[in-house]
């Protein structure tokens, strides 16, 4: 029933998009403008600063997710859906883990594009150790859709939601945003710090372990009107 | 009424206790201490960061407090208003 | 508790007094001299940062799940202390690194972290004042991640060696540092209490007030 449920709420997700794809054109546009302002910044004589490439990497993904998320939860106010799925006789964790899927889904395709695009860009060699790359890019995501998904859908009745979302979203998650960085700009030292980079990657797992949990305790009770 | 009364006990009593950093300073330039654990020239330039410090701790309780006061205030006033107009319905 | 609030408002005044004269007469720590002294602000400053987040979180989670405006109004009151007791050690803490590291500001991991924890309760009291209704829930999620970094904070400068002083550092401490140490923290402590009685307080005459206001309206 659980997993059904999650299940269809992220089919019902990409049902929808798939009709437009307003949300992942959008996002993987913004992504790419960030990438893009980062680089005029980072970028002295030709050669990107030392490390540049982790950060800006790391932004891009912290600020079209934040984009997405205020996409996908409007669109569920403007409907007035998100209310419909709560009425109905279903866990309501399960509606929460159904739309965190969705957000991990679209960030996914955004880095699949970002990461390649980062390492040509900047000269980064970020593949050197694909393996770990992917796991702290999806740590990193993971514990930013956690939190991401949770207060989105509490701010989809709020005032001022637009602004309040970043404001709330980034104090708590920019923890998990520096280990993402550090664990980054250790693959891109030479040779790959791989041992830095693990170490990082066990903290993002203890990061994303308390706000999953967290986040599905709380669900429940903060969608309760 | 009463937390007012507070502020201005809690303000006094700061005053008071101002000798007390005029002590430290008088330390800091060679009182009880030996010289040669304490060299003069490195304590000349933190006791203004010190007194900065504790005077930033007590200035900042003061203004909560009287932040806390004026909201009190505030309220209070609004429900005297609102019950002059009570009454009258 | 309404008799006990005089006393405990002047012992905190009188502590407050006097821990100047206290901390005078502690010895110097032998490498950092006179701006040690800042230590004995500072570190209460976070502990009770620390207590306060304790409150915040706990009395938010209470709120969360039995819907009480008591523990909301414990939450609010406690929160907005750890911004102004995090505030104490965000200020102070730069003084004393001025003098002992030579810089204003270090990014090292506990700085850091502690500045966050201070933004995370400075965002919750904004979606308090700008959320609308229903802000007091969003404000109570604020609260238990909070409290769920805290740890994470106090364990960062065991995990990454850096150049701030270790935690460990406060059960090591001489007789002599120990004694005004510890009247410090009670005297911080007992701060937080009186504030907290106070805020809750104001918390309850709003809410009278809002309930007077929604009484008149029917």
């Amino acid at each position: 029933m659980f997993f059904r449920t999650a299940w269809l709420v992220l089919r019902k997700d990409i049902a929808i998009e798939a009709k437009s794809f307003e949300v992942l054109t959008t996002t993987l546009f913004f992504a790419v403008a960030c990438v893009l302002i980062f680089a005029f910044a980072f970028v002295k004589e030709g050669r990107p600063v030392e490390d540049a490439a982790a950060g800006i990497l790391w932004i891009a993904i912290a600020f079209s997710g934040t984009l997405a998320l205020g996409r996908t939860f409007e669109r569920e106010r403007y409907g007035e859906t998100l209310r419909a799925l709560l009425l109905a006789p279903a866990p309501r964790a399960a509606l929460y883990v159904g739309k965190l899927l969705g957000m991990l889904a679209l960030l996914a395709i955004a880095e699949a594009l970002l990461a390649p695009m980062v390492a040509l860009m900047f000269q980064a060699a970020l593949f050197s150790r694909p393996l770990l790359l992917v796991g702290l890019l999806a740590g990193g995501t993971l514990g930013f859709c956690a939190v991401g998904t949770l207060f989105a859908a509490m701010l989809v009745r709020a005032r001022s939601r637009d602004v309040l979302l970043p404001i709330l979203l980034y104090p708590i998650i920019i923890p998990v945003i520096i280990a993402g960085v550090r664990g980054t700009a250790a693959l891109l030292s030479t040779p790959p710090d791989d041992a830095t980079a693990i170490m990082w990657l066990g903290i993002l797992g203890a990061f994303d372990t308390v706000f999953l949990t967290l986040s599905l305790w709380t669900f429940e009770p903060l969608m309760t009107e | 009424m009463y937390l007012r009364r507070l502020l201005i006990a809690l303000t006094s009593l700061m005053l008071c206790a101002s000798p007390a950093f005029a002590v430290q300073t008088g330390v800091g330039q060679g009182g009880f201490v030996p010289v040669d654990s304490v060299p003069l020239a490195d304590q000349l330039p933190a006791a203004p960061l010190l007194i900065t410090a504790y005077a930033f701790v007590w200035i900042a309780v003061m203004v909560y407090l009287f932040s806390i006061w004026r909201r009190l205030n505030k309220v209070e006033a609004d429900m005297r208003a609102l019950a002059q107009k009570m009454p009258q319905r | 508790m309404k008799k006990a609030f005089g006393p405990l408002a002047a012992l905190v005044g009188v502590m407050f007094v006097a821990a100047p004269f206290v901390v005078a007469n502690a010895p110097y720590e032998s490498t950092m001299g006179l701006v040690q002294k800042i230590f004995y602000f500072h570190v209460p400053s976070w502990f009770a940062m620390f207590t306060a987040i304790g409150i915040c979180g706990v009395a938010s989670l209470y709120h969360l799940f039995k819907n009480s405006p008591k523990a909301d109004r414990l939450a609010e009151a406690a929160g907005e202390l750890a911004v102004l007791f995090g505030l104490m050690g965000l200020v102070t803490g730069p003084l004393w690194g001025r003098k002992s590291w030579g810089v204003w500001w270090q990014w090292d991991a506990k700085l850091t972290i502690a500045l966050l924890l201070e933004m995370t309760f400075i965002s919750g009291i904004l979606v308090r004042k700008y959320g609308g209704p229903g802000s007091d829930k969003l404000a109570a999620a604020v609260g238990i991640f909070g409290l769920a970094v805290t740890p994470f904070v106090y364990e960062a400068v065991n995990i990454w060696r850096t150049i701030h002083p270790l935690t460990s550092v406060v059960p090591t401490l001489s007789a002599a540092m120990a004694g005004p140490f510890w009247f410090c923290v009670s005297a911080f402590m007992l701060l937080l209490v009186v504030l907290l009685t106070l805020r809750v307080n104001l918390g309850a005459r709003q809410a009278a007030l809002d309930e007077l206001y929604l009484a008149q309206e029917d």
